[in-house]
């Protein structure tokens, strides 16, 4: 049986753990990068089929800006970072000062595509940098690439690797916003999806390998 | 008359019959394969991920997955179902590439080998493909009516289309 479905309470607190330092040290990265306060919601790790996983970013066909990112070295995986539109530009504006604009233009604002991906640049690769610190081996984020387009055509290309040995997926998935302003809330999330080979390396690492 | 939409999920199957027609979202570089006997008006949808299910990495796999085990699963059914063999006729869409990484990772070119792979296996089985919306890099929803056998492609730039 793959462990994926064998999962110990002990390793998903692990893995939850993982959550909280990525996801916290992007936060802190944003936080300066917007000059506002930054929260993170307690992670999640969700043991989910394919079609729960697009549920989790609303549905297949519901319309997402995603900052996709392979990570290469020693635990390899794949990395989201996913907003609505609406979140989308929210960040943006907050960024650049645009306003006449939306991400899901017909022929979208190239500065306010370029501010997004130069975010997730720097949250996935806080993300990482954490990550590879505190699990103590090298990981190496490709360029990250950003796609605007239905949840489901996105999100399946972070499962391919995954799909050869299991029917679920394991994502660490962490919230960030921040407390500030409610009427233009920044939010995102982030899911990472570590391939099926690199979970026994994290485990053994950080030493909650039961085997 | 209006029929039922019966969703098909990722690596999933699923058959209709008129008024009733099949709908998958989201489809990336998956590619979705209707067959379908237009006299009979019935049909089966499946949305497969992979294109080859010797790639599969244990034993026990949900066949649905791979262009190579659902296609012929998609067949057969029909065919028990009380289709005609020479009736069979196919359309396919999807197969896109939504990131354009350099990487040699051949995983990241899944979209083309998924299309590849689901000709081969249409062809094996003689099914005409009458009609095909693939590659390009966006996501794609399709929806299959079984009284018209028509296909409609829906994309979020460009809208919905026909096939």
């Amino acid at each position: 049986m793959s462990f994926i479905e064998s999962l110990t309470d002990y390793q998903i607190d692990t893995l939850k753990e993982i959550g909280n330092i990525g996801a916290g040290n992007a936060a802190t990265s944003l936080s300066m990068l917007l000059n506002r306060k930054v929260d993170m919601h307690v992670p999640a790790v969700r043991v989910v089929d394919y079609n729960e996983m697009m549920e989790l970013a609303g549905g297949p066909e519901t319309i997402i800006a995603a900052v996709f990112l392979r990570i290469e070295g020693d635990a390899p995986g794949n990395m989201f970072f996913v907003l609505s539109p609406e979140e989308a530009n929210g960040f943006v504006k907050q960024m650049t000062g645009l306003t006449e604009f939306s991400i899901t233009d017909a022929e979208p604002n190239d500065m306010a595509l370029s501010a997004l991906q130069e975010m997730g640049n720097i949250l996935a690769g806080s993300y990482l940098s954490a990550l590879s610190d505190f699990i103590n081996v090298l990981l190496q984020p490709s360029v990250p690439l950003l796609t605007i387009d239905m949840a489901g055509a996105i999100l399946a290309e972070g499962l391919l690797e995954l799909s050869q040995v299991s029917d679920y997926a394991i994502i660490i998935e962490t919230i960030i916003d921040d407390q500030e302003d409610h009427n233009q809330p920044i939010r995102g999330h982030f899911f990472l999806l570590p391939d099926p080979d690199s979970f026994p390396k994290i485990f053994n690492q950080l030493g909650v390998m039961d085997k | 008359m209006v029929g039922q939409v019966i969703k098909v999920g990722i690596a999933d199957l699923q058959f209709a019959k008129s008024p009733d027609v099949l709908r998958t979202s989201g489809l990336g570089s998956c590619v979705g394969v209707v067959v379908y006997d237009a006299t009979l008006k019935m049909a089966g949808m499946a949305h497969v991920m992979l294109p080859d299910s010797t790639s599969a990495k244990k034993s026990a796999f949900n066949p649905f997955k791979y262009a190579d085990t659902a296609i012929p699963l998609l067949i057969n059914t029909l065919l028990e179902d009380g289709a005609r063999k020479f009736a069979l006729k196919a359309k396919i869409a999807g197969g896109a590439q939504m990131f354009s990484f350099s990487s040699s990772n051949d995983m990241l070119r899944v979209g083309v080998r998924n299309v590849d792979a689901v000709k081969e296996a249409l062809k094996a089985y003689r099914v005409p493909i009458i009609a095909e919306d693939v590659y390009g890099n966006s996501g794609r929803t399709i929806e299959f009516s079984p009284e018209t056998t028509r296909l409609s492609v829906r994309t979020v730039s460009q809208g919905t289309k026909e096939i």
